[in-house]
């Protein structure tokens, strides 16, 4: 079958008018029309915040999880069914705060998921404070002396394991949805961090902030994705100039490839024999 | 008159007690006789004291004696401590020549590790001359002995082994006023296996295809003996970054449709709960196991408690229906395991089971497990043909609460699972009627699972004047003591709970009712247990209570019962 826009249909957001979401949701759509995949092939899981909402707002099997932890539904549903598609979906809250250690662990062992982190450097859901990546020094409701130094996602990432590191932002549809596209087809952990605009309670990071700063890096000839050491350089990048694009990419085999339980199948395939267990007792003889 | 022994090992960690205790239990066990053996150990990997104790009948037992017959002492520490526990006649089993200058009557010298060396070329084998030494004062079979070893030690260590047991059998055939000669007890065949065990086998029976753990003692041997098979068994065994991750995955393995379990202890759960409600607001079947150790906080890693009773009824934020079981035997344990599975995905929901470090790591004898009994019910699942045609609503209203399920990937239905509350497609709502209505539907499931009650196990006199109350892994010591008093002139009764949660009203209700008095006894402080009839009986109980971090006998149940009346 060939998958159309309005298989992609879902409710209507509740996102606040020029949230940075909008941009996110249509390039997700896009990315997903253009790779032909069926939703009943699709699984988003969520996290929680305006991020987590994404998959009620499109089309597929949805496992809306817990503040900080769509990161181990997510990479437990592909071990049991690796036919299926998992993205995973969150923000800057929910998966570098919450959920830094799922994030951390998951790109280390190397689940064949792609990552989607919503980073609007705020909390929106909650109204305005603080968030991981706020820019050092950034006054909100909760850091009037100015927030601490932020966290970096990408660096981070690339020293955790993960074997796509890339960077999008959400007011290029164009660039996000192929980047998003490289993340699904991509064997492995792929962490796409997706600049995004908070209308309400980010003044600073704005669309025009954004746009001011934000290169592409394969408009670099010289740099090469697959240099780990200068993709962590790459990754300190941040600013006057903001990179956006592959910073990383490695070939290395997917946890799921490691367990000889899935060699007959998918988990959810292979059928439950009690009596096969009778071959257990013997020891205790 | 019953024929019955009591070993004690104890030595350092690291000195071999464990491996000493199981072969000596196995090899009572392979003899016909019934076996029950506890181990107590500190939180160390060398050094400090730990012992191993086995006792051995030739009719059922189900709890340990405090007094020894044959003390197998792998250091001297083991002897100051444990001398005084000694039966009329027990004696000590030692290595005189690495425990030079001590005196009496009581003490057997085999010098282990000379012996390991001179008959067996190793002195590694020195627990084993002791093993050998033991099984000799009581005439075991020598043809048994030699099986056990070269079935437990492969190829050439099995050889050297089986020399080192034998110097130890013979030598012990020359300290003739300390043998304590017996027969085969039996000539049933029966499993030795201790709780972690019974429940990993239950798991594997129940087609358990994801576990996701993170390691703490007691529970860390169920994860490890499932890593350990899952090859076999098509399973995946993720260990996890921390407990948060192995219940949220464990959540996740659930939604896709297979068969998923974690477990942990007291100080793990605690980081589980919320994810325990994520299980329960998705209604997403999932198996968890709790292995309560003594809290708050680190606790007593490596002792025992039935601190958890509390915590575990009522774990994570809001309300929301669970089924809590408390297995009481090895039977239990893989009993209770087989139905759980069952009742996570019928009722759609978390089933904990609770168990504590005694039942974990204690062996009980028991008949083999009958797998052709085991059923599996995956309760009501999808089928377009017979659903009422639009899309798939994986929430949708019915009168026993239970929504079919489908699973990703299916043609047919798209799967939508939320954790905000969510109307019939899974869409998060805000509005009063569907909360209301979502909070009917998944309570009403509590009216099947209140049919399906197990009922607690009653043994005793029926016309009981005194009542005993106990749950989950009591259940050998309480019954030893009430039919220790019912040899008296007093009636007991003692009625045992294997599921808490539903609570069985009538059942308890009904029993104190008939009694006089009743007692509630119970590994924690606050009698967790006896406030929980309160509170669902109106009835008040008097309390036997135990939190020093160490099981209950039958002789401190007798005393207190003593001391009370």
């Amino acid at each position: 079958m060939t998958v159309k826009m309005e298989d992609y249909n879902g409710l209507t957001p509740s996102w606040c008018p020029g949230c940075g979401n909008f941009g996110i949701l249509s390039a997700v759509k896009k990315a997903l029309v253009e790779l032909n995949i069926d939703p009943h092939d699709l699984l988003l899981v969520s996290g929680i915040g305006q991020a987590g909402k994404l998959p009620h707002y499109t089309k597929g099997n949805v496992f809306n999880s817990l503040h900080g932890r769509p990161m181990p539904p997510a990479v437990a549903a592909k071990i049991c069914n690796r036919d299926l598609k998992v993205i995973a979906i969150s923000g800057d809250g929910d998966g570098y705060g919450e959920g830094g250690n799922h994030f951390i662990h998951a790109a280390r062992r190397n689940h064949d998921i792609t990552y989607l982190v919503h980073d609007n450097q705020i909390y929106g859901l909650t109204k305005g404070q603080t968030s991981p990546t706020s820019d050092f020094g950034f006054v909100t409701k909760t850091t009037p002396q100015g927030a601490p130094p932020p966290f970096n996602p990408l660096g981070i990432a690339i020293a955790a394991g993960a074997t796509l590191v890339a960077r999008s932002f959400a007011g290029d549809i164009e660039h996000l949805s192929q980047m998003i596209k490289e993340g699904i087809n991509h064997k492995g952990f792929a962490l796409i961090d997706i600049l995004q605009p908070c209308v309400s309670f980010n003044h600073k990071n704005t669309y025009a902030w954004y746009k001011e700063r934000v290169y592409k890096l394969d408009t670099d000839a010289s740099y090469n994705p697959a240099d780990k050491f200068a993709a962590f350089k790459k990754a300190q990048e941040w600013g006057e100039r903001i990179p956006i694009g592959v910073f990383y990419r490695e070939d290395k085999p997917v946890y799921e490839s490691e367990f000889p339980a899935l060699e007959k199948g998918t988990l959810v395939s292979q059928a439950i024999e009690p009596m096969k267990a009778e071959k257990l007792l013997a020891e205790f003889f | 008159m019953t024929a019955e022994i009591n070993f004690m090992v104890g030595g350092e960690a690291g000195q071999g007690v464990q491996s000493v205790g199981l072969l000596l239990a196995k090899a009572m066990a392979r003899w016909g006789y019934y076996v029950f053996a506890d181990q107590d150990y500190e939180s160390r990997v060398r050094g400090g004291h730990n012992f191993f104790r086995i006792r051995a009948s030739d009719s059922h037992v189900e709890a340990i004696r405090e007094s020894v017959d044959i003390l197998i002492a792998l250091n001297k520490e083991s002897i100051d401590l444990h001398r005084r526990e000694l039966t009329k006649g027990g004696v000590i089993v030692y290595d005189g020549e690495k425990l030079p200058g001590l005196a009496g009557n009581d003490l057997i010298n085999v010098p282990f590790t000379s012996l390991a060396k001179e008959e067996a070329g190793d002195a590694v084998m020195a627990n084993t001359v002791a093993l050998g030494a033991a099984l000799g004062l009581i005439g075991y079979d020598v043809n048994l002995l030699n099986e056990l070893l070269t079935g437990f030690f492969s190829g050439e260590s099995g050889a050297k082994n089986v020399k080192a047991a034998n110097a130890g059998y013979e030598l012990a055939q020359e300290f003739e006023g300390a043998q304590r000669k017996l027969t085969r007890g039996g000539e049933d065949k029966r499993m030795l296996l201790n709780g972690n065990e019974a429940m990993a086998v239950g798991a594997i029976a129940a087609g358990c295809k994801f576990m996701s753990a993170y390691p703490m003692t007691p529970i860390t041997s169920i994860m490890e003996y499932l890593a350990a098979h899952s090859a076999e068994f098509g399973l995946v065994v993720v260990p996890a970054e921390d407990e948060i991750s192995a219940i949220n995955m464990t959540v996740g393995a659930g939604y896709t449709g297979v068969r998923a379990m974690t477990a942990t202890s007291g100080g793990g759960f605690c980081l589980m709960v919320e994810g325990l409600g994520l299980a329960a607001m998705t209604e997403t079947p999932i198996v968890l196991i709790e292995g309560t150790r003594p809290g708050p906080a680190i606790g007593l890693p490596t002792r025992t408690e039935q601190g958890d009773l509390d915590f575990i009824l009522h774990a994570s934020h809001g309300e929301f229906p669970r089924v809590v079981f408390a297995p009481a035997t090895v039977d239990d344990c893989f009993n209770l395991m087989t139905q759980a599975f069952n009742i996570a995905e019928r009722y759609q929901m978390p089933v904990l089971l609770i168990t504590d470090h005694y039942m974990a790591n204690s062996y009980f004898t028991a008949d083999k497990f009958d797998l052709s009994k085991v059923t599996i019910d995956r309760g009501l699942l999808f089928d377009k043909n017979k659903a009422a045609g639009g899309t798939y609503k994986r929430y949708a209203y019915a009168e026993s609460g239970i929504s079919p399920r489908a699973f990703p990937g299916n043609r047919d239905a798209l799967v939508v699972a939320d954790s905000d509350e969510h109307d019939e497609a899974g869409h998060l709502i805000e509005d009063a009627e569907t909360r209301t209505k979502m909070m009917d539907k998944r309570f009403k499931k509590m009216d099947g699972l209140k049919k399906e009650i197990v009922p607690p196990r009653y043994y005793g006199a029926d016309n009981a004047e005194t009542l005993l109350i106990g749950w989950g892994s009591t259940y050998g010591v309480i019954k030893e003591a009430a039919a220790t008093m019912n040899t008296s002139d007093s009636a007991f009764g003692h009625l045992h709970l294997s599921q808490i949660w539903p609570f069985p009203v009538e059942a308890v209700s009904a029993a104190m009712k008939k009694a006089k008095r009743t007692y509630v006894i119970e590994n924690n402080f606050t009698g967790q247990l006896a406030g929980l009839i309160r509170e669902q009986t109106g009835l008040a109980a008097n309390s036997i209570l135990k939190y020093d971090g160490r099981p209950f006998t039958p002789e401190i149940i007798l005393a207190e019962l003593r001391k009370q009346r």
